[in-house]
């Protein structure tokens, strides 16, 4: 698969993650341009469902990203987002979509530049796992 | 009544930190109109150059900033930033103030933060805010500054005009003039801050010569990820990570000889705060040291993190530095020290940070000239004992480091209170100033009606247009199904975009508005309130970021940058179709406050409620008003404390709207913030719209050395009674020791006190005031008189009052041998045992929580720290309300704090309180939880996890109270069942969205 150039869905919280995308911008830090962001109140309120449908939908990868652990503009989402983003790298294991290609992140506001290691990271990773089995041919 | 309706319903806040920032959003959220006056060209004070702040470490920009766009936001907060007060003329209450407004050449209407000034300006200089990494004349003072303008530096601006050929924007203009404003304030609250002390003057700490010797909030610019280096912690020298650290302490503080005595209150936890940081982000094994002389860590929660930072290989070293000097060769330095016992040692370190003293702003001196206000020795503008907020000048209120060196919570605390005390002496004039409410046309009914999309994409002068093509991008997403309507904007922001946008809505009767631009963080609430004014709901409304997260980060690949963007538009068209109107909720306010607790703080919020017209009932469970200061003496500034407590009683007693229920307990506590109804023990209801908790504290009970066992060993409120009452035991006494620490910074007990140490040392020196020739010890472990009462310290050693350290290893016996009590101390400089015979021991014994905290806690659903205290939903920026709305805490119930701290808490808990009490009506905000009955199983799984005890089980299924739910989604996200959706983020308009990111590539793949 040459030239495979993976799509990867960010699903980032306003308050931390968001800013963060939105600093590297003002920074004009440049990454990868692989990942689209899906901007959501807090990661607290993201299903299990959404997340695997998202796979469904043809995302080689997926990366949910919070505040800081202890940070969570309401107080434990990001907390509530881990144990769910934990236990859905299990699943897609167990199915062999591999836990790898979801993630979740913490970062700060003021954290722009590592927004963009993290794009370039996610999209590193996800170019060595190959598109998705799920993809729409 | 008549003069008071004569006041004038505005008031002046001068300075725009936190503290202003706090005050202006709480008189403003209470009906009065606010002038908040900055003399600099952005707000927000000191707070934005700090990496972290302790003790959550908590990003300072993170937290501070929805502060920044709130205030910004506020119709009823007029910001004048590079403005300063001429005059103040008039009389308290009404006021004229003359501002002078200095011209910024870059107007901030127009502005859109593009940069592309700044990019062709020639002039480059130093930027003193980032470790004199380079910046131009044209510039922004930080990413996420406020205003989001660029602003000219006139000192340095060569007016060759470059810039205002290139913006686009037209907001560059040279030839205006500055302005002078007349005002009409009622009342006027300084708050104009602190600057940090510059240590260039103390040769012996080499700043200055050394480039690695750094002042801490230098080193907080360093650890920044927006500072000079991105976060990465390097030494400005060489470039290269630092292997080891030095923190000095006290570097322009309790130094005598350059007439600065007083503590800075801040330093010890930063430099902790720093060094945790530090450790973070360096090497591994990275040695962390701090040179400190007392370590004062005294605050709610500080004491842990000290233990913390020691578990994490932070080393602190009691000691006395003579010189940091550069080691030959300049790679390193060296400091010089002598430990406690004398003796010298050199250490060798990459880094050393100064921890630098706060003073009062530059600014400041001149301000207070024109104010009348008066200063103390140190040029702080102290305010009147037991005020914690008044000066010298009627309707003149002082909050923040203007009054005193403080960290940031006793800033907004004193800063709502300041607020809560404008208002106050306004009262009756709130409403009368703010601007009216703007008429709104109704909202378009979409019943039925299919969606209309309007697509609005803007260029942002070049910023967008230079990487994006987008007349081709409009093209396409006009095909969109669903848009009925696409075209761009040069600057969709500005008026005139604006104005294109309601034209659009009408022409082409839409009914959903996609803006494909920038940040829906800095911009949703502008175009919201447009679609809004068009006539309908501000929900149905969606931006695609093609800027921030599109063109500005891809630039180098044009071609992928455009297919990103159309992916984002379609995303955004594809929820804009599927979104719902949000109704807005309004719940009743009863106009009530309910305080728990008669003692000082209780008692001060009743008033301060009372006088600005609201409705009180104070409960006591004892028998009479008073709390634990009905056993005090003097306050710690000298103060009759018995004197002002009667007054206290007397006019709270005598409130015609102060209802006080002595004997009362709370059996049961039902509704929720606006309308909550107690039920006391005696079957009575109460129906009130707040709930302050200020249910005090006790003197702890000690068991050490020999109390209770022994009548000659007394606690420091007994010590202090008995001395009062010159008993003879006590006034008789020849030698008297105070034991500090007792209960305190204990495994039990891990925090510190707060107030024992400086009321040991104003004991000591009553005793010495009563009898010179008593002899006075004081056993500590560290002396934490924090702030001004450092001078009380100075004059207790000057007086002669022998203070001696001890280790927690080898804490003091106390033996009752023969006629006098034998204490045996193992001193810190001889490091030998010492033995004094006393005729008198006085316990600084711990401060506790009362264990009724307990019972609370659980009828008003908030939580308590592990030391019974109860716990805040921030402890930086909302440090007396909790996480559940309308309920709100002051005095010791919050933790261990001296009687004046307490009266400014209970004046910023009722400033808080009447937020709420101000409104006829809370109203829900944007997005909110809803839940489907018949899909719930009644599981509580969204009850328990609800952080805003927003959901409860009503009927056999969940319901959410949609004015307190703040739209986190927690419990939708967890709902076992789907009952529960967050409106317009439920999960077909996230697969939607997804669906639309996915598929764009795939397209491109096929072509």
């Amino acid at each position: 698969m040459k030239g495979f150039e993976p799509q990867i869905v960010a699903f980032c919280c306003l308050n931390c993650a968001y800013s963060a995308a939105d600093l590297a911008g003002s920074m004009r830090r440049q990454y990868a341009p692989n990942v689209r962001i899906i901007e959501i109140p807090c990661t607290g309120a993201i299903d299990q469902r959404v997340l695997l449908q998202t796979f469904e939908e043809g995302a080689d990868g997926v990366f949910v990203a919070g505040c800081l652990e202890g940070d969570c503009r309401y107080q434990v989402g990001n907390i509530r987002a881990k144990k769910r983003v934990k236990a859905l790298q299990k699943i897609l294991d167990e199915t062999g979509l591999g836990g790898e290609r979801l993630e979740m992140f913490n970062l700060s506001a003021a954290m722009g530049n590592r927004f963009a290691e993290i794009a370039d990271e996610m999209t590193r990773r996800i170019r060595c796992l190959g598109p998705s089995p799920l993809r729409r041919k | 009544m008549s003069i008071l309706k004569e006041r004038t319903g505005a008031v002046l806040v001068l300075g725009s930190g936190i503290a202003g920032i706090q005050a202006s959003l709480d008189l403003a959220g209470s009906g009065y109109l606010v002038y908040l006056v900055e003399q600099s060209p952005v707000i927000g004070g000191n707070m934005p150059l700090l990496d972290k702040t302790f003790p959550t470490n908590d990003c300072s920009m993170c937290i501070f900033s929805p502060k920044l766009v709130e205030c910004a936001r506020h119709r009823s907060i007029k910001i004048l930033t590079c403005t300063e007060l001429q005059e103040l003329r008039g009389e308290p209450g009404r006021f004229e103030a003359v501002l002078l407004k200095r011209a910024l050449f870059i107007d901030p209407e127009k502005c859109t933060g593009c940069g592309d000034c700044a990019e062709v300006c020639p002039q480059e200089l130093d930027d003193a805010f980032n470790l004199g990494i380079t910046r131009k004349a044209v510039f922004r003072h930080y990413a996420q500054a406020f205003p989001n303008a660029y602003v000219i530096d006139r000192g340095h601006c060569l007016q060759c005009g470059q810039c205002s050929r290139v913006c686009q924007a037209g907001a560059i203009d040279f030839s205006r003039q500055d302005e002078t404003l007349e005002i009409e304030v009622g009342s006027v609250i300084v708050s104009s801050g602190f600057e940090v002390f510059d240590p260039s003057s103390l040769s012996y700490y080499g700043y200055g010569r050394f480039p690695d010797v750094l002042t801490s909030f230098e080193f907080e610019r360093l650890l920044n990820a927006s500072g000079p280096w991105e976060g990465r912690l390097l030494r400005p020298s060489n470039l290269q990570e630092p292997a080891s650290i030095a923190w000095v302490q006290c570097v322009g503080s309790r130094n005598i000889r350059i007439d600065r005595g007083y503590c800075s209150s801040v330093c010890c936890m930063s430099a902790l705060k720093e060094a945790l940081t530090a450790r973070a982000r360096g090497p591994l094994n990275m040695r962390t040291d701090i040179f400190f002389v007392d370590l004062r860590t005294y605050g709610k929660g500080f004491e842990k993190y000290r233990v913390q930072a020691e578990e994490q290989g932070i080393r602190l070293i009691r000691s006395r530095i003579y010189a940091v000097t550069e080691k030959e060769g300049g790679d390193g330095l060296l400091i010089r020290y002598a430990d406690e016992a004398g003796n010298i040692f050199t250490e060798e370190y990459d880094l050393v940070v100064l921890s630098v003293g706060l003073q009062p702003s530059r600014g400041f001196l001149e301000t207070v000239e024109k104010l009348g206000l008066s200063l103390n020795r140190y040029g702080f503008c102290e305010p009147i004992e037991l005020t914690g907020v008044a000066t010298n000048r009627q309707a003149i209120f002082v909050a923040g480091a203007s009054s005193a060196p403080k960290d940031i919570p006793g800033s907004v605390i004193q800063a709502s209170a300041a607020a809560g005390e404008a208002a106050r002496y306004l009262a009756g004039s709130e409403g009368t100033r703010v601007p009216p409410v703007v008429e709104l046309p109704p909202e378009q009914d979409l019943t039925g009606s299919e969606p209309r999309v309007g697509v609005l994409v803007c260029r942002c002068g070049s910023n967008i247009a230079s990487v994006i093509d987008v007349p081709k991008l409009a093209e396409k997403a006009g095909k969109l199904p669903g848009v009925v309507y696409a075209g761009e904007h040069i600057h969709a922001c500005s008026q005139e975009g604006q104005n294109k946008l309601k034209q659009v809505i009408r022409e082409h009767r839409l009914n959903r508005v996609v803006v494909a631009a920038c940040s829906p963080r800095t911009h949703r609430g502008l175009f919201q309130e447009t679609i809004r004014q068009a006539g309908f709901n501000r929900h149905l409304f969606e931006m695609a970021n093609i800027r921030d997260q599109c063109s500005w980060v891809h630039m180098q690949d044009p071609d992928r940058a455009n297919a990103k963007a159309f992916d984002l538009v379609r995303a955004a068209v594809a929820r804009a179709v599927r979104l719902k109107p949000v109704e807005t909720f309004f719940s009743e306010v009863i106009p009530r406050a309910l305080v728990v607790g008669g003692g000082a703080a209780g008692m001060t919020s009743a008033l301060s409620l009372a006088d600005r017209g609201y409705q009180v009932s104070l409960l006591e469970k004892t028998g009479r008003l008073g709390g634990l200061a009905s056993g005090m003496v003097q306050g710690f500034r000298g103060e009759d404390v018995q004197e002002f407590l009667s007054r206290l009683i007397k006019a709270t007693a005598e409130h015609p709207k102060i209802e006080v229920l002595t004997g009362a307990e709370i059996k049961n506590v039902e509704g929720s913030a606006g309308n909550f109804t107690t039920t006391l023990g005696d079957g009575r209801k109460i129906r009130h719209g707040v709930v302050i908790i200020a249910t005090g504290g006790a003197e702890y009970r000690p068991v050490e050395y020999l109390y209770g066992q022994d009548s000659r060993v007394l606690t420091l409120l007994e010590l202090e009674k008995a001395l009062a009452g010159r008993e003879p035991a006590v006034a008789g006494a020849k030698t008297v020791v105070l034991i500090q620490c007792v209960g305190s910074r204990e495994p039990e007990r891990m925090y510190c006190s707060r107030v024992c140490c400086t009321k040991s040392v104003r004991l000591a020196l009553r005793i010495k005031d009563q009898a010179p020739g008593t002899n006075v010890y004081v056993l500590f472990r560290d002396l934490r008189t924090y702030g001004f009462y450092e001078d009380l310290y100075q004059e207790a050693r000057s007086r002669g009052v022998v203070f001696i350290r001890y280790e927690t290893d080898a804490k003091p016996l106390v033996e009752a041998t023969g006629e006098r009590l034998k204490v045996t101390v193992t001193d810190h400089i001889l490091r030998r045992p010492l033995e004094i015979q006393a005729d008198i021991v006085g316990l600084a014994a711990a401060t506790v929580a009362p264990e009724e905290n307990l019972k609370l806690a659980h009828l008003f659903k908030v939580s308590l720290n592990e030391d019974g205290f109860f716990h805040e939903v921030h402890v930086k920026l909302s440090p007396v309300d909790f996480s559940t709305k309308g309920v709100f805490m002051a005095g010791l119930a919050h933790g261990p704090k001296n009687l004046e701290e307490c009266i400014v808490q209970a004046k910023a808990a009722a400033a808080r309180a009447a937020t709420i009490l101000s409104r006829t009506h809370l109203e829900s905000q944007g997005s909110v939880a809803v839940v489907q009955r018949e899909k719930c199983a009644a599981c509580l799984t969204c009850v328990r996890l609800c952080p805003y005890k927003a959901v409860e089980i009503k009927k056999g299924a969940a319901e959410v109270k949609a004015t307190l739910c703040m739209g986190c989604g927690i419990c939708a996200g967890e709902c076992p069942n789907k009952a529960i959706t967050l409106l317009n983020y439920e999960d077909p308009v996230l697969f939607a969205m997804s669906s639309e990111l996915c598929r764009g590539s795939c397209e491109d793949e096929r072509v």
